[in-house]
């Protein structure tokens, strides 16, 4: 690879008392590639994000984010990176030119900018007869297409997806992925946490966390062959119930 | 800065379209003041009474006039003889009527002493009692007038079967009261319910993940409610100087200085609660129950102090309206200066500081 690594991560370490959440993981992530983080709930996914999203404080170990270091630069990596969390970010009683307003507000766009993202962005999703209506009365797919473009509204270098579509129905989800796929082909990097073992398919790399530490990492490829396996559903199975590893 | 405004636009747009918010912020404030002001209010105007002069001289037709003169009562009967009170109060006319004795000059001149007697309808005990309060003061005005330019002490007693009651409570004292209990309810419940629903929904991972730093956050979640809570204080202000006609004796810049220490205390508080919440029904419940609750019983707002058991009198102390509806009773009924509240405001910014020191450290804590 030429270029520098977007995310790297070494020895990094989260404990709770003695309770390791994330226990010693090193990893890279290149520029433009979609990174999947996969496991069980509990084994660490949500805490590994948290670090690198600058929420928490690692215990030990570092990590770079763009080239800023995670204990230090953590206001530099909020402007660099883009969030969507687990639950539903938007704010339901704001319209969604509202939403749009506030978080490129929050990212400090001008309101020119702003316009023309807006605009843009609404003709991509299909959804510019929509601008004045309320997010809450949009179907929950609309709603998550609409989040992710938003985490994207100022043109982040990495975007970190916390499991973006739980709940969302299979062909949305496919068009969800449609955009990942245009947003890591304009060269962001895309760091997602997913349960769908068919979605882990659609990622460049995929790193599987077991108990806080990373029990396999590869592309999609890579791993079911070295698990002899036909489709991740099995490779995910003999890793986190029968304790193999890669 | 930009940051900042278009978040603090977001809480007016999160406030302006729940309808429950916005009731309990500008629905509520006017609905009690009404409520207190008309409905509960014990004072007396333009009450129609009866008058038996059984003497016609100096003395009794001068305090006839003056009772009749101030705009709690109204004659609505002249009576000639003891057989006629009967009829007045059972046509439902009359809510009092007043005797004056016969000889009610000479009486007081010669022997010092004179008599009235007052005979109130008591089918309804409050307002009775307000009425005899009335005309005893008027009465008592007159003596010490009298007294000035004579000697001898002379001295009006009032026959009356009714007892004074201590509690004799008007709107003038409910306004403060009620600008404290609305500005506890505002302030607090409304800021911890807005950063406890960010967090209940998940918005706030993403705020916290964004540039904005949390101390903005909160910042921005508080400026909305400081200027919502000061516009609902001034609300009751403007109806208790304008429709009730509560004096401000005192100075208003010193009220709205007051004022303002009060209204950043439960916001303190309200950010307190937010950070040992997760969900807006806590919050709700937290703030009713933990700060509503005390704030109406034990502030002197409806009980007084003085008659409360020492445990509950010892918990008073803690309750920071206690201390803001003292200092604003004093403004604005006595007119009193910072030297004379100084203690009153000093205790107030005491708490505050408290609260302060003690949120920004529990946010902090919760963000490692």
């Amino acid at each position: 690879m030429l270029s520098e690594p977007v995310v790297r991560v070494s020895h990094l370490v989260k404990a709770f008392g003695k309770f390791r959440a994330v226990d010693d993981i090193s990893f890279e992530v290149e520029k433009g590639e979609i990174f999947g983080f996969l496991g069980a709930n509990g084994a660490g996914k949500t805490t590994a994000m948290k670090m690198l999203t600058g929420l928490w404080k690692p215990t030990s170990g570092e990590a770079t984010v763009a080239g800023w270091d995670v204990y230090t630069q953590t206001e530099k990596i909020k402007l660099t990176i883009g969030y969507m969390s687990q639950k539903f970010s938007l704010y339901s009683d704001l319209t969604v030119k509202e939403n749009i307003q506030l978080f490129g507000g929050i990212y400090g766009l001008t309101n020119a900018t702003i316009q023309s993202k807006t605009a843009s962005l609404l003709a991509r999703l299909d959804m510019s007869s929509e601008a004045n209506s309320l997010i809450g009365a949009l179907p929950l797919g609309w709603k998550q297409k609409l989040a992710f473009m938003v985490a994207m509204l100022h043109d982040p270098q990495v975007v970190f997806l916390d499991e973006p579509t739980g709940g969302v129905d299979p062909i949305t989800r496919r068009q969800f992925w449609d955009l990942i796929y245009e947003a890591a082909a304009e060269g962001k990097t895309i760091f997602v946490t997913t349960h769908y073992m068919d979605e882990a398919e659609y990622c460049d790399r995929i790193s599987m966390m077991v108990d806080g530490k990373i029990a396999a990492l590869g592309s999609p490829e890579e791993l079911k062959k070295g698990f002899a396996s036909d489709n991740m559903d099995e490779v995910f199975v003999s890793i986190a119930r029968e304790g193999k590893t890669l | 800065m930009k940051r900042f405004r278009a978040f603090v636009i977001k809480e007016f747009y999160h406030i302006s379209r729940d309808r429950r918010t916005l009731l309990i912020l500008f629905g509520m404030p006017i609905a009690q003041i009404m409520l207190f002001g008309f409905a509960i209010t014990t004072e007396i105007r333009n009450a129609n009474i009866g008058i038996l002069d059984l003497a016609h001289d100096e003395h009794s037709q001068i305090l006839k006039d003056k009772i009749l003169a101030t705009d709690y009562f109204l004659l609505s009967k002249e009576l000639h003889s003891e057989s006629q009170l009967e009829a007045s109060f059972r046509d439902g006319t009359t809510k009092l009527v007043i005797v004056f004795e016969p000889k009610f000059s000479q009486n007081l001149e010669r022997n010092g002493t004179a008599n009235i007697q007052i005979i109130a309808d008591a089918t309804d005990p409050n307002t009775a009692n307000t009425l005899v309060n009335y005309v005893g003061a008027i009465t008592f005005d007159y003596t010490k007038q009298l007294n000035k330019d004579q000697n001898l002490p002379l001295q009006i007693d009032l026959e009356t079967r009714m007892r004074y009651n201590p509690e004799l409570k008007s709107v003038y004292y409910f306004v403060p009261g009620l600008i404290a209990i609305l500005l506890m309810l505002v302030s607090a419940m409304m800021t911890s319910i807005s950063i406890a629903r960010e967090k209940e929904l998940g918005t706030m991972e993403v705020l916290l993940a964004s540039p904005m730093r949390p101390y903005q956050i909160i910042l921005a979640k508080v400026v909305p409610y400081l200027i919502l809570s000061f516009l609902d204080a001034m609300i009751i202000l403007l109806l208790g100087k304008y429709v009730f006609h509560v004096p401000i004796m005192g100075s208003l810049g010193l009220l709205i200085g007051v004022m303002l220490i009060f209204i950043a205390l439960p916001l303190a508080l309200g950010i307190l609660i937010s950070t040992v919440v997760e969900t807006q029904q806590t919050a709700l419940l937290i703030s009713l129950m933990g700060l509503m609750l005390p704030t109406i019983l034990l502030s002197g707002f409806i009980f007084p102090i003085e008659n409360m058991p020492l445990p509950l009198r010892a918990i008073s102390h803690i309750i920071p309206a206690r201390w803001f509806i003292v200092a604003v009773k004093s403004i604005m009924l006595k007119g009193s200066g910072l030297l004379v509240i100084w203690k009153e405001v000093a205790i107030m910014c005491g708490f505050l500081l408290f609260f302060i020191v003690v949120s920004v450290r529990k946010f902090k804590i919760r963000l490692e």
